[in-house]
């Protein structure tokens, strides 16, 4: 029999013979007879009214066959949409434009050249309006109100935790840390940018949609209730996704462009194409994080006891964040990290401004990164306070092995950890004594060295039932398999792969299940005919749901293959042993029948009274998140001229419970340490005081590259989740969640002895320079 | 993303270049096409014609001849990256090319593209202005050679005129003393420089006898720092003189505030890379001596 390779071993990835070779076949790819193609014109203003759309001006070029306004919309009831968190926001404005480059009419033509040119042509009249881009502001009496049909710039007020209880906590601190900080917005920017080609049958009155989504289930479903006013139902709507060239959360939304495609081909009956170019992603597509946090961490004889977080989070015109719907501000309540510690207060005030919304979770379990950020900062602040080094001050404040399951004091169960061991484990890999020895003698010569630790505490999976929804619908996750008369195996997922090797990774795990070589086995996601219903893919919570039910349905399997075995062997089914991949009867190991006979059996020389076939089907309710984590350290140098940080060395150490294909796990980390590492030191979407966008393509927006990216060392511990069928936890996020505060941490540390406290990120050259001439530290040569 | 249409021309000789250029006021030139193209495909270039240069032969080249060294203009980065006479006797230059863009756009990028683009934040500017570089030009009035320092006239404008094409530009020829250094500081590989500095010097015994400083992207246009240079000539580069040099540069910068950071950053910076590049052109020209 041939190996099976299931668990622990560096597959080589199923899918990358296809994408190596140029085979994949993206959005883009899509290509269907007599298909027209779909433009968008967008506002020049962050804030105005539109007094006149010239419709003329854009049919008048050659190809362009229709112009879609709001006015168009408004008719149908498709002007607005509504959002995840019970918001609407506009698919096209019918009198206000709330953003720079929010869509304004949609022009759709023969080629996409003359959409192109359409857009370009349409002449619009705005009447400028005033602008509030900064969410303080906006919070504040007689500050300009972005939506007109809301009473203030105030969205809602959400905490979490026991506030009076944590205000007398730190009453009773010996030592108190306070610190404001700031998480811009970034984007995903994902390598491809989102579209879609809708295709509307009149015939039949059905809708086929090839979608860039993370989430085709869930879209159809949206879709089916936005649109039932007009007669279309969910068994006429088909969402295919196609491979996705990166998702990272980008992909979850449902963007006006899909929906004008669809409208167009329904008006038009013709299949309508829309692909974003990288402009639009970046100044339209949803954003990520934009908190404004105020913590204060305080301790008592070195005892970490008190955290409390309050924050200003600016929304965009609309709330359209993509949180499970009962979290508005996503798990941000993981706040009180990997320490124990007993009073806890966490709030959210969120805002409208005139930006684009979103507020997704970009590689990032819901607002996960942000908590992350606020307490490594915080600890390592409080640390250096009580007079101690970062690293001790962290081993002696873990939550300890022998705590777990650990209930935190924001009403979180832990499921498994060992925090000391990866901390320790990191400090070993880098050497870290001897690199603080290193940065004495530096200090001495006036070179600036800084050493950061983030010693990160994720939440993934989402989600139990009790708690998970998005829009009603249950977070559960599904996998269906079926086993062919041959031995080979087609399995089918509620999940969308975007990069993450999911044929690969679920293959494993049905081969340690059933003992059917990953290559025996094909595994299909993204066509919601075919695919079972799931919530798809975001948040790491493919393994922890999707992976799990893979497991489940396995064993389904592996029960009824028992009875067809034990039916073959003549034997009982209490005598029957099963070792990988096959069954043999107690005592007599050489009376034995493999998977693959059991599976022909099943089709050809069934028991009687049984059925044919061998399949089964799980939609796996977890019963908690996974808690995965691990230990960062980033080592720093300084240009004194230039105030560019170089990242000498860093150090990850990560246990996600259980590794599936530890190459793929080590290759997730590597791309979530780049993603890290990005905001830390280059990325942000920023707004002048008029909400002009910065940073809205490539030449601004700096997206690491190799050049920037430093060698990644590796190390991992594993603490299997206890819950989970095969002890694994998510791992798509831990190093993005994880990285960002190690090397501010790294930073600051580099500049403490000059009364440097915290650094905002990005952490830009001139930015630090700033800094460094601040304290009278800056070179001249 | 998506430019507005344009005719395109591909005539095989400069003549028939010109004249489509003269016969076509709203036509441009097409070299290598990653400046062009990408204003194209942002509609803030929208050219009525492209007239590309590319078939036109002898355009194209590296070689050292009369007391210069010849670069055709539409020889590619690439190819001076991998020249190994540049490689070998242009240090400055060398310098240069590789920090330009990334090596999928110098692949495509040429030299006279980049000079004759005028782009503030283009490299080659300052390299030409440092090393006292002169450009050849054919247009309809024949062919003339103009100075770099009399070159750029403007952010995007330079002296040529219509219906001029830029042939071929002539670097000084490297001789035994010299050596040169370009410091450029990017956020990221592939981004314009925050600000960089060109310097080229020529050592006569112990002492600099000339020298050349000029500053990308902290102007309107390349800027030849002359206080620099003359900080520097007659000196026998020590530290004195290289901090007086970097201090005159810092001077002779004219930035203002963006998202690469604020003017008085950038005029620290200049100040910086200025003595960095001096003290590595001028370990170079002892190297070369
Ligand atoms: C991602 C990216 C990063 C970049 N980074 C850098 C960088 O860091 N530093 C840098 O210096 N450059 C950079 N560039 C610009 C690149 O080097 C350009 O290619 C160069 O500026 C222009 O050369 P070209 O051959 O592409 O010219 P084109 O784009 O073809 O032409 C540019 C302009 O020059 C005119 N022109 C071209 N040739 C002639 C000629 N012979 N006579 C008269 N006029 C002519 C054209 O009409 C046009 O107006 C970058 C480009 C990209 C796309």
């Amino acid at each position: 029999m041939a190996e099976c390779r299931g668990l622990g071993h560096s597959v080589q990835r199923k899918e990358d013979a296809r994408f190596i070779r140029g085979q994949g076949r993206y959005i883009d790819d899509v290509k269907l007879p007599g298909m027209l193609y779909l433009d968008i014109a967008r506002s020049p203003y962050a804030h105005a009214k539109i007094t006149k759309i010239h419709e003329d001006t854009a049919m008048a070029v050659d190809g362009v066959a229709a112009v879609i306004t709001g006015k168009t919309l408004e008719g149908f009831k498709l002007a607005w949409m509504p959002t995840l968190m019970s918001d609407q926001q506009m698919v096209l404005p019918v009198d206000t434009v709330k953003y720079q480059a929010q869509e304004v009419a949609a022009i759709v033509a023969t080629s996409r050249y003359a959409a192109a040119d359409g857009a370009a042509a349409l002449e619009v009249d705005y009447d400028p309006l005033p602008v509030v881009v900064d969410p303080h502001e906006a919070l504040k009496p007689g500050a300009t109100k972005v939506r007109d049909d809301k009473e203030s710039n105030h969205i809602f007020h959400w905490e979490h935790g026991d506030a009076d209880g944590t205000d007398a906590a730190l009453a009773g601190c010996d030592t108190v840390v306070e610190q404001h900080m700031h998480l811009p917005r970034i984007h995903v920017a994902s390598i491809e940018t989102c579209g879609c080609v809708a295709s509307w049958n009149p015939v039949e009155g059905h809708l086929t949609l090839y979608l860039t989504t993370q989430a085709p289930h869930a879209i159809r479903t949206v879709v089916a209730l936005v649109t039932a006013h007009l007669g279309l139902a969910e068994h006429k709507i088909r969402v295919i996704s196609p491979d996705i060239g990166g998702g990272f959360g980008g992909k979850v939304p449902v963007y006006p462009g899909y929906v004008l495609a669809t409208a167009a081909s329904v008006v038009t009956g013709k299949p309508v194409k829309w692909i974003e170019d990288r402009s639009e992603n970046l100044q339209a597509d949803s954003f990520a994080r934009d908190y404004h946090i105020t913590a204060k961490l305080g301790s008592k004889d070195g005892k970490v006891t008190a955290l409390k977080l309050d924050t200003v989070a600016d929304h965009g015109y609309s709330d359209a964040a993509a949180n499970p719907s009962k979290f508005p501000a996503g798990l941000y309540h993981i706040a009180t990290g990997s320490y124990d510690l007993e009073n806890a207060h966490v709030s959210v005030d969120g805002v409208y401004t005139n930006k684009p919304p979103g507020g997704i979770a970009y590689r990032c379990s819901f607002r996960v990164t942000e908590a992350v950020h606020a307490i490594e900062r915080m600890v390592d602040l409080l640390a250096r306070e009580n007079g101690e080094d970062p690293a001790d001050f962290r081993l002696r404040n873990f939550i300890k092995p022998e705590q777990f399951p650990y209930q935190s004091a924001l009403g979180w169960e832990y499921d498994s950890g060992n925090y000391g061991a990866a901390l320790e484990k990191a400090m070993d890999m880098i050497g870290y004594r001897e690199l603080r020895a290193e940065q004495a003698e530096k200090r001495a010569r006036g070179e600036l060295m800084g050493v950061g630790i983030s010693s990160f505490t994720e939440i993934v999976g989402a989600g139990p039932s009790k708690t998970f929804d998005i829009l009603g619908i249950k977070m559960f996750d599904s996998a269906e398999i079926r086993i062919h008369p041959t031995g080979k195996a087609i399995a089918r997922f509620g999940t969308k792969s975007q990069g993450q090797g999911h044929e690969t990774t679920y293959a494993q795990i049905i081969a340690e299940e059933l003992g059917i070589p990953p290559e025996d086995i094909q595994v299909e996601e993204g066509d919601t005919d075919t695919a079972p219903y799931g919530l798809g893919t975001y948040a790491s919570r493919s393994t922890p749901t999707a992976g799990a039910a893979a497991s489940i349905a396995s064993r389904k399997i592996r029960d009824k293959a028992r009875k067809i075995a034990a039916h073959l062997l003549e034997a009982d089914e209490a005598d029957l042993v099963w070792e990988q991949g096959k069954f043999h009867v107690k005592g007599s190991p050489d009376r034995a029948k493999t998977i693959q006979d059991i599976a022909f059996a099943a089709y050809t020389n069934h028991p009687q009274g049984m059925e044919a076939g061998l399949e089964a089907i799980s939609y796996y309710d977890p019963p908690n998140l996974t808690f995965p984590f691990g230990s960062y350290i980033c080592c720093v140098d300084i240009d004194r001229g230039t105030g560019q940080v170089r990242i000498r060395r860093f150090v990850a150490v990560d246990d996600c419970g259980v590794r599936i294909n530890p190459m793929i796990v080590d290759g997730q980390i590597h791309g979530g340490l780049t993603m890290g590492i990005a905001p830390a030191l280059l990325e942000e979407i920023s707004y002048d005081a008029d909400g002009n966008i910065t940073g809205g393509n490539f030449m601004e927006y700096l997206v690491p590259t190799a050049m920037e990216t430093p060698h990644w060392e590796l190390g991992e511990t594993v603490t299997p989740s206890p819950h989970h069928p095969i002890g694994a936890k998510g791992v798509g996020e831990s190093a993005t969640v994880g990285a960002p505060p190690a090397v501010v941490n790294a930073v600051v540390d580099a500049l403490w002895h000059l009364g440097v406290r915290h650094m905002e990120i990005p952490m830009t050259p001139a930015r630090v320079w700033d800094v460094l001439n601040e304290h009278g530290a800056a070179a001249t040569r | 993303m998506i430019p507005p249409s344009f005719d395109y021309h591909a005539p095989d000789n400069l003549e028939e270049a010109s004249r489509l250029l003269l016969a076509n006021p709203e036509a441009k030139l097409l070299a290598g096409g990653h400046s062009l193209i990408p204003m194209m495909r942002f509609r803030l270039a929208e050219p009525a014609a492209l007239v590309d240069l590319r078939k036109i032969p002898g355009l194209s080249g590296i070689r050292e001849e009369g007391g210069s060294l010849c670069i055709g203009a539409m020889t590619r980065e690439s190819e001076l990256e991998k020249s190994d006479l540049v490689q070998s006797r242009y240090p400055l230059l060398a310098d240069t090319t590789r920090v330009i863009a990334d090596p999928v756009v110098r692949n495509l990028a040429t030299v006279g593209g980049n000079v004759a683009h005028a782009d503030p934040g283009n490299d080659h500017p300052a390299t030409m202005l440092a090393y006292g570089a002169s450009f050849v030009a054919s247009g309809p009035s024949g062919q003339r050679t103009i100075a770099a320092s009399d070159f750029f006239t403007g952010p995007f404008s330079t002296c040529l005129e219509d219906g001029e094409i830029l042939t071929e530009i002539r670097v000084p020829e490297a001789g035994p003393g010299s050596g040169g250094a370009y410091q450029k500081f990017e956020r990221k590989v592939g981004d314009y420089a925050v600000a960089a500095v060109a310097v080229q010097v020529q050592l006569d015994g112990g002492r600099i006898a000339g020298a050349g400083v000029a500053l990308t992207n902290v102007g309107l246009t390349a800027i030849q720092a002359g206080a620099a240079e003359a900080a520097l000539v007659g000196s026998d580069g020590g530290d004195a003189a290289l901090d007086a040099a970097a201090q005159a540069a810092a001077a002779a910068a004219d930035p203002t505030d963006d998202h690469r950071g604020s003017a008085d950053y950038k005029r620290a910076v200049v100040r910086v890379l200025t003595h960095r590049a001096a003290s590595s052109a001028l370990a170079r020209a002892r190297e070369a001596s």
